[in-house]
């Protein structure tokens, strides 16, 4: 692991509850009126300039979403969230769809620089290898404020937008695929998403190409008392390649914030899709005020033969975390992966897994997930792994692992295993430690100090995941880690 | 060098340590030899700052400064290490990204540079060919799926790399076949020098015929019951301890 020495200077570099990415940015909004209602959305979809179909999708989706019930089922407690109280839509007075990043607020434009996230392709451009350049889509509050690399995209074929700009440019294509991996009644938090979805990511990669760069999505919370119900969808067509990886953060405040996403991949015969997200939405401070709600649906389709699908997931904020990526593996011979590391400080909670359901025959799924609990937090894991009657020869192996930092902390696993085909072999393996006294003398012995020597063998307990992601990101992702693990031990 | 003045150490309640004192002066090699339990590895701990143990009395001082003042990295720092009698496992972190990790945060401590890549992976090959640490071990997860003799080697890699100016070796010797006590031996002797002292822990004289030592102690009970030259150590070898174990009942 290259990164340690930088992990344990930034770890120094922090106080116990600095949220680095905690500012706010000064841009006059322009939002819908507070609450939900039909008139809102009409309003929504009217800013988004949509055709007559997406505003009734929505409309069914609200008449839906009001006869249901928020679920209760997950190791979480918050208080009740009053859906009345959010503003649903918050977008930069300003310029709201600007052509080029010349017309973007240069306040924004600020806000990414201090965040890290290059938007200008020149700058992108000078010198950085060609292989690791990363295309970027920026969303913040409820718009797509820029999207780069959109021209040499479009050249390999690949679509690469903000889904409001698809759903007028490309209608066909979002109609034949949006909802069809996660239906608009799924569950109380996509259903609200499908009703009052605002921004994100549209992906769409031609039959046969391997798509020429990272793609990837910034979501920026910026806007008080603001939702973020951003969703994604992505569609590998046959023998097509894709990875794509999402970031996002939010200021420090102290009233809660409601995320409710939804992603959908498509994967079609022999494609592949990598998606990628180091979650880094505001946790909270110490006492558990504040903090991002982070209710998020996940769900991709290994929809064609030898189809793939790997999610890869690094979360590290937001104060309550539900959320399941999960892979459907319909295809014969597709393959579903899941690879976690979840970490929780404070007063943090988060309940995440996935769920891996095998149709097909010879489908095989694999799920890696490492726990950190540190201070007052409390970590679940939830997994469901299943087998339909005519998934033959459907294969799993699990193995959870939790590591607890301190007394006060709880890690939890909740597996559930259905098979209803006898051929099918699911193998589980959980483990639970914690980081033993004698192993930080050891380390200090050496020379480590507390927090260098915690940072040094939580990165050997996540090392398999961080394995899985793109090179550039795994080393910010190991920093994010020991970050949010300040002030855990002593 | 060191110097140990009337330690009282307890754990949970039991005393381990009662008045021991134990001068070791530069460049010295002292042994202590002493039945189980008489509380070596005890002495070793709370040399090294481990917590747990409640000093009750008694003072440690490492070229004058106070050791039990300090944070157990400090004291890494000022020079002590420990060659622990049971090496622990660091699952995922390669055996070089501990070495270089504990290298450079020893030599930030001191105000040092930290070193380059290359002059690290320099010094390290040259260290693990000494001690016939094949590279591959270094790629390894730090004593993980180890056997107990390859533990012990790295121990004394780690030793050789931080070049620490007051060494405790815990047992090293145990675990280890025939060829590797010679290697490891041949290792802390090419360590030996007028600025640096070893405390050698060893129930056993065959290592004291590679590591040769200026001065013997014996521990019993918690304080050190005698002390004399090399010759101490055949003579314990000759007729164990149960001349002390007379003198406590006396
Ligand atoms: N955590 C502890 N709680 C209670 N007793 C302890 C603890 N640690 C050590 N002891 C006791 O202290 C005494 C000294 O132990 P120590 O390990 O220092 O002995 P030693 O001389 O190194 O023995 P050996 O030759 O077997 O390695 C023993 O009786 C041991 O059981
Ligand atoms: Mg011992």
């Amino acid at each position: 692991m290259p990164a340690v020495q930088e992990t344990i200077d930034q770890v120094r570099s922090i106080d116990v509850d600095q949220y680095k990415y905690g500012f706010e940015t000064e841009v006059e909004m322009e939002k819908a009126p507070k609450g939900l209602s039909e008139d809102v959305i009409r309003f929504i979809s009217a800013k988004k300039g949509e055709p007559e179909w997406m505003l009734q999708w929505r409309l069914d989706a609200y008449k839906r979403w009001l006869t249901m019930t928020e679920p209760a089922w997950a190791r979480v407690s918050y208080d009740k969230i009053d859906y009345n109280d959010i503003y649903y839509y918050a977008a930069p007075k300003k310029n709201p769809a600007p052509k080029s990043l010349d017309e973007v607020d240069p306040e924004i434009l600020k806000t990414y620089e201090k965040l890290g996230i290059p938007l200008r392709e020149q700058e992108i451009l000078a010198g950085v290898e060609p292989q690791s350049r990363v295309a970027v889509d920026a969303v913040f509050d409820s718009v797509s404020v820029a999207t780069t690399f959109k021209e040499e995209l479009k050249k390999a074929g690949v679509i690469f937008m903000p889904i409001s700009e698809a759903v007028r440019e490309y209608p066909d294509l979002v109609r034949q695929y949006l909802g069809t991996v996660v239906p608009v009644t799924d569950n109380f938090f996509a259903t609200l998403n499908s009703a009052v979805f605002t921004d994100g990511s549209f992906v769409y990669i031609p039959p046969g190409v391997r798509c020429p760069m990272e793609l990837s999505t910034y979501f920026r919370i910026n806007e008080k008392n603001t939702g973020q119900f951003e969703r994604t969808l992505i569609i590998a067509d046959k023998g097509s390649y894709v990875s794509y990886l999402e970031g996002c953060t939010a200021p420090r405040r102290d009233e809660n914030q409601l995320h409710a996403a939804v992603v959908e991949l498509i994967a079609l015969d022999d494609a592949e899709i990598k998606y990628s997200t180091v979650q880094n939405w505001y946790p909270g401070d110490s006492q558990g005020r504040g903090g991002i709600y982070n209710f998020v649906t996940k769900r991709g389709d290994c929809r064609g033969r030898n189809s793939v699908i790997t999610w890869t997931q690094v979360e590290t904020g937001s104060a309550i975390t539900w959320k399941y990526p999960s892979c459907i593996l319909r295809g014969d011979n597709s393959r579903g992966e899941f690879y976690s590391i979840a970490v929780s400080n404070g007063m943090q909670q988060v309940d995440s897994g996935t769920k891996m359901i095998h149709l097909g025959k010879n489908t095989t799924s694999r799920i890696i997930s490492k726990g950190i609990a540190a201070g007052r937090s409390e970590n679940t894991y939830r997994g469901l792994v299943s087998a339909h009657r005519k998934a033959t020869g459907a294969r799993n192996f699990t193995n959870c692992d939790s590591l607890l930092i301190g007394n006060e902390c709880g890690a939890h696993t909740v597996p559930y295993i259905e098979s209803k085909n006898a051929s099918a072999v699911f193998e589980h393996e959980a483990t639970t430690s914690k980081i033993s006294e004698d192993q930080m003398f050891y380390c200090q012995q050496r020379g480590l100090s507390e927090e260098e020597a915690v940072a040094l063998i939580v990165n050997g307990f996540v090392k398999d995941v961080l394995q899985q992601l793109p090179m550039e990101f795994a080393v910010e992702a190991q920093k994010l880690i020991s970050i949010s693990l300040e002030g855990s031990v002593g | 060098m060191l110097e140990i003045k009337n330690l009282v150490v307890q754990i949970e309640d039991k005393r381990i340590l009662n008045g021991l004192n134990l001068t070791v002066n530069k460049g010295e090699v002292a042994a202590i030899m002493g039945p189980n339990g008489s509380g070596k590895s005890t002495l070793s701990y709370v040399i090294a700052g481990k917590e747990d143990y409640e000093v009750l009395d008694g003072e440690i001082l490492l070229n004058g400064e106070n050791l039990l003042e300090m944070e157990p990295d400090q004291r890494a720092a000022a020079g002590v290490f420990l060659a622990f009698q049971y090496p622990l496992e660091i699952p995922g972190v390669a055996s070089m990204t501990f070495l270089k990790a504990t290298l450079n945060a020893q030599r930030k401590a001191r105000g040092e540079e930290e070193l380059t890549t290359p002059d690290f992976i320099k010094r390290v090959n040259a260290a693990a060919q000494q001690l016939e640490i094949p590279k591959d071990m270094l790629k390894r997860a730090l004593n993980v799926g180890f056997s107990g003799g390859e533990k012990k080697r790295m121990e004394i890699l780690q030793m050789a790399l931080l070049q620490p100016s007051f060494c405790i070796l815990d047992e090293t010797d145990s675990g280890l076949d025939i060829d590797a006590l010679r290697i490891v031996s041949e290792g802390v002797n090419a360590l030996r020098s007028p600025d640096r002292a070893f405390l050698v822990i060893t129930h056993y004289q065959r290592l004291l015929n590679h590591i040769v030592p200026d001065t013997v102690h014996v521990m019993h009970s918690g304080r050190i019951v005698r002390s004399g030259g090399k010759e101490l150590a055949l003579e314990l070898e000759a007729n164990g301890y149960a001349d002390y174990r007379d003198s406590e009942a006396a």
